[in-house]
C-alpha cells in the first residue's frame, strides 16, 4: 500500500484446503476388523502453546476411558508383558495402564485409530479368556496367561483365525513399552544413565572402546 | 526500552525490523550495539526460554509420552510454540494434488522463531558455495564470494560461541585459529563409523554446532567484535557471562534455559534490549510495507494479534526478517500504485526459486553395538560428527549423475528412551515379559540412522505466490506453493541410500528401515530459502549483493529469501553472517546519509 492510503480488514474465514490433517476415526471400524462400536472423544487437545513446565499426569487434559472391567484387563496384560524381575518394577507399579488409557482417550487421530483397535482387542481377550478357561483374564493363572499370550504374541506364526488378536497384541506391547520406557525405572532396565547434568563429557568409557576396538578420536 | 504493546511504540524510528529468528535477532544485535534506534514486529508471543523450558521433564511427565501431535508436531516439549506444519488460521495451500509436488512448511509464531528449536547445526558455506554456476553451470552465482562473508562467518561464530573442528577439507572451510570452541567426544556409534568410513575413504569428522563446550571468553571476545567501542563491549561481555556452557544433558530442541545453546532469545536479544535502542511488540503480524510517495520505505503496516487491529510503524528503513516464505508474502503482498505487483516484483522474480534440502535416510541396525555396557552418551543434545560432502573431485571429473553435495548427518545414540517401543517386531520376534526386556536392553543404541542433507539445484517448478483466492485470518492473503523435485535430486537421493547401506554394512549391520519415497517432500527438511534472489542485475534479481532491493533501497531482506543457491550446509549461520553484514551496510549508508 502506499502511505496515506487505508484498507478495510477483510475477515475471510473460508475454510482451506488441510492436506495433512487427517480426519478423526472415532466411529470407523477398527483397523484390525473388529466391528465394536468405541465411544467417541469430544475432549479438545492441550493446544499449541500449553504450560510446559508443569509436571503432568494422565486425566490432566481430557478425561480417562477406561471402565473397571478394561482397566482390570490392561493391568493383568500390561503386567504380563511386563512383570516385575530382575529388570525393574511391573508395568502396573509404573502406571502404565494410566499412560495407556490416557493415549486411547486423547483427541488427536493417531490415538482414536489406536483407540479404535485397543478397546474392542480388551473385549476380544476377555471373550478368549472365557471361552478357553471361563474366567476373566485377570482371573486367570500365570500359565493359562501365558498360554493365551503364547498363541498371539507372534513368536510362533499366528492362526488365522487369531490374527485379530495377534495384531492386538503387538499394538498393546508397543504402547506398553512406550509408556514402560518413559519411566525411571524403565529406563534402568534398558540401560538409559542419562537426563543427569555432568561437568564433562568424557564419551565412552574404555570398555566400550575396546569393545568396538575404536579409539577415542577427539582428545 | 523493552517488550511493548502496539499502543507504546514511538512515532518513528531508526529501522523496523519484522521478525526475531535468526535473521532478525543478528540485525537488531548488529543495529542497536552502533546506536539505532530499532522496532522489531514479531508475529509470535513472547518467550523466556530461562522460564518456559521443559529441559528435563521424562516422557511420563508430559502429555503423551511427549509423542507429536496435530498441537505440537515435534512433541510437547519441543521449544515451539503456536507453530508447526500447520499453524491454526494461517494456512497456506499446493498448487498440486499429487503428494510429492507439496511443499511442507514449518512456522514458529514466537519471540525468536525457529531457533527457539534448530538444531544448532552451524557449517559455512564454501568459496564454491557461492559459486556454483561458474564451478557446474548450474543455477546462479552469488554476486558476493567467499571471502566477503568470512569475516562476518567469524564475527558470528565469535558472538554466539560454535563448537567443532578445523580439518582443512575441500570447501569446508577453517574458521580462524581461537575461534571455535572444542569439540566434544565422539560416543560409540560416531566412532565405529569414523573407523569404518575410512575404508570406504569417506571423512567422519566433528560437526560445527552452536552449543557452549566451555564459557565464551567474555573477558577478550567482545573487544575484539567492537574495537573502541567500551560501552557495547560491556554489554555484550554482561551478555556472554550469563551463558552457562552445556552441562551435557537434555535435547537442545527443547530449548536451553541455561543459554548454552544459539537462541535469538537467549542470545541475540537481551543484549540488544540492553543497548535501550530495541523496543519489540509480539503479537504484531506484518501486513506490508508502507511505501511513501517518493518510492521508498516509511514503515510497516501490521496486525496487532490482542486487539485485531491494524497498526501501522513508520521507520527510515524497513529490514524484512520473516523467514524466507513470510518475506515473500510480505513483498508480494506490499502493493501499491507504484508497485501494483508487490515490491520487487516487477520483472515477476519474487517468490521464485526456492529450494529446500535434499532429505533422505537409511536405518539400520549394527550386533557389535548390542549388549554395550550402559554409559552416558547424552552430549552436547544433538549429533557430534558428521561427514561433509568429499567427492567434489569425482563431480569435477564426471563421476557422478549429479552435480552438488551432501553431507550426512547421524543418529542412533542412547537416547532418551520413551514414547516408542525400543524393540521393533522384527527384532523382538515376538518376545514378551522378561525376555522382552532382555531384548529391548540388548538392541538399545544398536540402531543406526544416516541422513541426507544435500543441496537442490533451483528450478522454475519451485515456487509460492499469492493464492488469489485463499485468505489467513485477519484477510491477509496467503502462499500458494509448487514444488518439483528434478532428476539432479532424485540422483543424488538414490546415491545417498546407497551409500548409507554401505555404512550400515560395513559395520557389519542390517538395512531396517528406509523410507519408501527416496526423497521427502519440499520443505520437509526445513532448509527452505530463495524466493528474493540476489543479485548482481536489477534486471535479473530482486536484491543486490548487500540483502537491499533494487526497487526500495532502504528495504533490506534479511532472512534466507535472498539465497541464489542452498548449499548443502543448513543455512543459518550464513543468514546470520549476511545479516550482520547488511546491518554494517545499513549503518555505513545511514551515516552517510544514503538512505
Ligand atoms: C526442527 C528444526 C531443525 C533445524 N535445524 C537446523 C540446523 O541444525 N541448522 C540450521 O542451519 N538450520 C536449522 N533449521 C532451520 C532454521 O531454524 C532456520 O533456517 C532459521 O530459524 C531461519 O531464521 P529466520 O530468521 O529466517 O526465520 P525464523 O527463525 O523462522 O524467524 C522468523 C520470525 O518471523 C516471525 N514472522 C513471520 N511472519 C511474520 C510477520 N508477517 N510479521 C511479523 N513477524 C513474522 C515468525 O513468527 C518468526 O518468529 C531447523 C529448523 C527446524 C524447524
Ligand atoms: S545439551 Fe547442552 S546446549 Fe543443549 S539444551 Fe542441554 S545444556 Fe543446553
Amino acid at each position: 500500500m502506499t502511505e496515506g492510503e487505508t484498507t478495510a480488514l477483510r475477515l475471510d474465514r473460508r475454510q482451506v484446503l488441510k492436506w495433512f490433517a487427517a480426519t478423526a476415526a472415532s466411529t470407523q471400524l477398527s483397523e484390525f476388523g473388529f466391528a465394536a462400536a468405541v465411544p467417541v472423544v469430544t475432549a479438545k487437545g492441550y493446544g499449541t502453546d500449553p504450560e510446559l513446565m508443569k509436571i503432568y499426569k494422565p486425566g490432566d487434559f481430557w478425561p480417562l476411558t477406561f471402565t473397571a472391567e478394561q482397566r482390570k484387563t490392561v493391568v493383568a496384560l500390561a503386567d504380563v508383558m511386563f512383570p516385575e524381575d530382575h529388570l525393574g518394577p511391573a508395568a502396573s507399579t509404573l502406571r502404565v495402564p494410566d499412560y495407556m488409557d490416557e493415549w486411547i482417550s486423547a483427541p488427536y487421530p493417531i490415538q482414536q485409530k489406536d483407540r479404535a483397535a485397543l478397546l474392542p482387542g480388551l473385549q476380544w481377550i476377555e471373550g478368549e479368556a472365557k471361552k478357553r478357561f471361563n474366567a476373566d483374564f485377570a482371573s486367570l493363572s500365570e500359565a493359562q496367561k501365558h498360554a493365551l499370550c503364547d498363541d498371539i504374541c507372534g513368536a510362533a506364526p499366528v492362526k488365522a483365525e487369531l490374527k485379530k488378536g495377534g495384531a492386538f497384541f503387538s499394538k498393546f506391547r508397543s504402547l506398553a513399552a512406550s509408556a514402560y520406557y518413559g519411566t525411571e525405572a524403565g529406563w534402568k532396565a534398558l540401560g538409559y544413565v542419562g537426563n543427569i547434568s555432568l561437568p564433562t563429557f568424557d564419551g565412552p568409557p574404555p570398555e566400550v572402546l575396546a569393545k568396538l576396538g575404536v579409539e577415542q578420536t577427539v582428545k | 526500552m523493552p517488550i511493548i504493546t502496539s499502543s507504546q511504540t514511538q512515532p518513528e524510528y531508526d529501522v523496523a525490523i519484522v521478525g526475531s529468528g535468526a535473521g532478525g535477532g543478528q540485525m537488531a544485535f548488529t543495529l542497536t550495539m552502533a546506536g539505532l534506534k530499532c522496532v522489531m514486529l514479531e508475529a509470535g508471543r513472547s518467550y523466556v526460554p530461562e522460564t518456559q523450558t521443559a529441559m528435563f521433564h521424562r516422557p511420563e511427565h508430559v502429555p503423551l509420552l511427549n509423542t507429536p501431535t496435530p498441537d505440537k508436531h515435534m512433541g510437547f516439549t519441543d521449544a515451539t510454540v503456536d507453530g508447526g506444519w500447520e499453524v491454526p488460521g494461517e494456512p497456506y495451500t499446493q498448487a498440486s494434488n499429487k503428494d510429492e509436488e507439496k511443499f511442507w512448511w514449518w512456522r514458529a509464531r514466537m519471540l525468536g522463531g525457529r531457533t527457539n528449536h534448530w538444531g544448532r547445526m552451524s557449517l559455512r558455506n564454501g568459496p564454491l558455495d557461492f559459486k556454483p554456476r561458474s564451478r557446474d553451470g548450474l543455477g546462479f552465482d552469488w554476486p558476493i564470494g567467499y571471502d566477503d562473508v568470512e569475516p562476518y562467518y567469524t564475527k558470528v561464530e565469535m558472538l554466539i560461541g560454535v563448537f567443532g573442528t578445523n580439518e582443512g577439507l575441500e570447501n569446508t572451510p577453517n574458521s580462524p585459529a581461537g575461534v571455535l570452541l572444542p569439540a566434544p567426544k565422539g560416543r560409540a556409534s560416531e566412532l565405529l563409523l569414523q573407523k569404518h568410513a575410512k575404508k570406504l575413504n569417506i571423512p567422519v569428522i566433528s560437526i560445527h554446532r552452536a552449543v557452549l563446550t566451555r564459557p565464551l571468553d567474555a573477558d577478550n571476545i567482545p573487544a575484539k567484535l567492537f574495537p573502541n567501542n567500551p560501552k557495547v563491549q560491556k554489554i555484550v561481555g554482561d551478555s556472554m557471562r550469563m551463558r552457562a556452557p552445556c552441562f551435557w544433558a537434555t535435547d537442545c530442541h527443547r530449548g536451553c534455559a541455561i543459554r548454552a545453546n544459539y537462541q535469538s532469545t537467549t542470545v541475540h536479544l537481551p543484549p540488544a534490549l540492553a543497548t535501550g535502542n530495541l523496543d519489540i511488540v509480539p503479537n504484531a503480524h506484518a501486513r506490508e510495507v508502507i511505501l511513501g510517495k517518493d518510492g521508498k520505505a516509511k514503515g510497516v503496516l501490521y496486525i496487532d494479534k490482542t486487539t485485531g487491529d491494524e497498526e501501522r510503524v513508520k521507520a527510515k528503513v524497513v529490514v524484512l526478517a520473516a523467514s524466507s516464505g513470510e518475506t515473500v508474502r510480505l513483498l508480494l503482498n506490499s502493493k501499491s500504485a507504484h508497485f501494483p505487483q508487490g515490491i520487487g516484483n516487477g520483472n515477476g522474480l519474487v517468490g521464485k526459486y526456492v529450494m529446500d534440502s535434499v532429505g533422505t535416510s537409511v536405518g539400520g541396525q549394527v550386533p557389535i553395538l548390542e549388549n554395550l555396557p550402559p554409559h552416558n552418551e547424552d552430549g552436547a543434545g544433538g549429533p557430534h560428527f558428521y561427514i561433509p560432502w568429499w567427492q567434489y573431485q569425482e563431480q569435477l571429473k564426471g563421476k557422478l549423475d549429479f552435480a552438488r553435495g551432501y553431507h550426512v548427518e547421524f543418529n542412533g545414540t542412547r537416547g532418551m528412551p520413551g514414547g516408542r517401543n525400543p524393540l521393533s517386531d522384527e527384532l523382538g520376534k515376538g518376545a514378551y515379559g522378561t525376555k522382552f526386556k532382555e531384548e529391548a536392553r540388548r538392541y538399545y543404541g544398536s540402531n543406526v540412522g544416516y541422513t541426507c542433507r544435500g543441496e537442490q539445484i533451483p528450478n522454475d517448478d519451485c515456487f509460492a505466490e499469492l493464492d488469489p483466492e485463499v485468505k489467513d485470518k485477519w484477510g491477509i492473503p496467503v502462499l500458494r506453493w509448487h514444488w518439483k523435485w528434478s532428476d539432479q535430486e532424485r540422483n543424488m537421493a538414490a546415491h545417498a541410500a546407497k551409500t548409507f547401506t554401505a555404512f550400515i554394512e560395513t559395520m557389519g549391520g542390517t538395512v531396517r528401515a528406509q523410507k519408501k519415497a527416496a526423497i521427502e517432500n519440499g520443505g520437509r527438511v526445513i532448509h527452505e530459502v530463495g524466493g528474493a534472489l540476489m543479485g548482481a542485475e536489477a534486471k535479473k534479481s530482486v536484491c543486490n549483493g548487500w540483502n537491499q532491493t533494487w526497487d526500495v533501497k532502504n528495504l533490506f531482506l534479511s532472512d534466507a529469501a535472498p539465497f541464489p543457491s542452498n548449499a548443502d550446509k543448513n543455512p543459518t549461520l550464513t543468514i546470520m553472517a549476511l545479516a550482520w553484514r547488511t546491518g554494517d551496510y545499513i549503518i555505513e549508508q545511514a551515516k552517510k546519509g544514503e538512505l
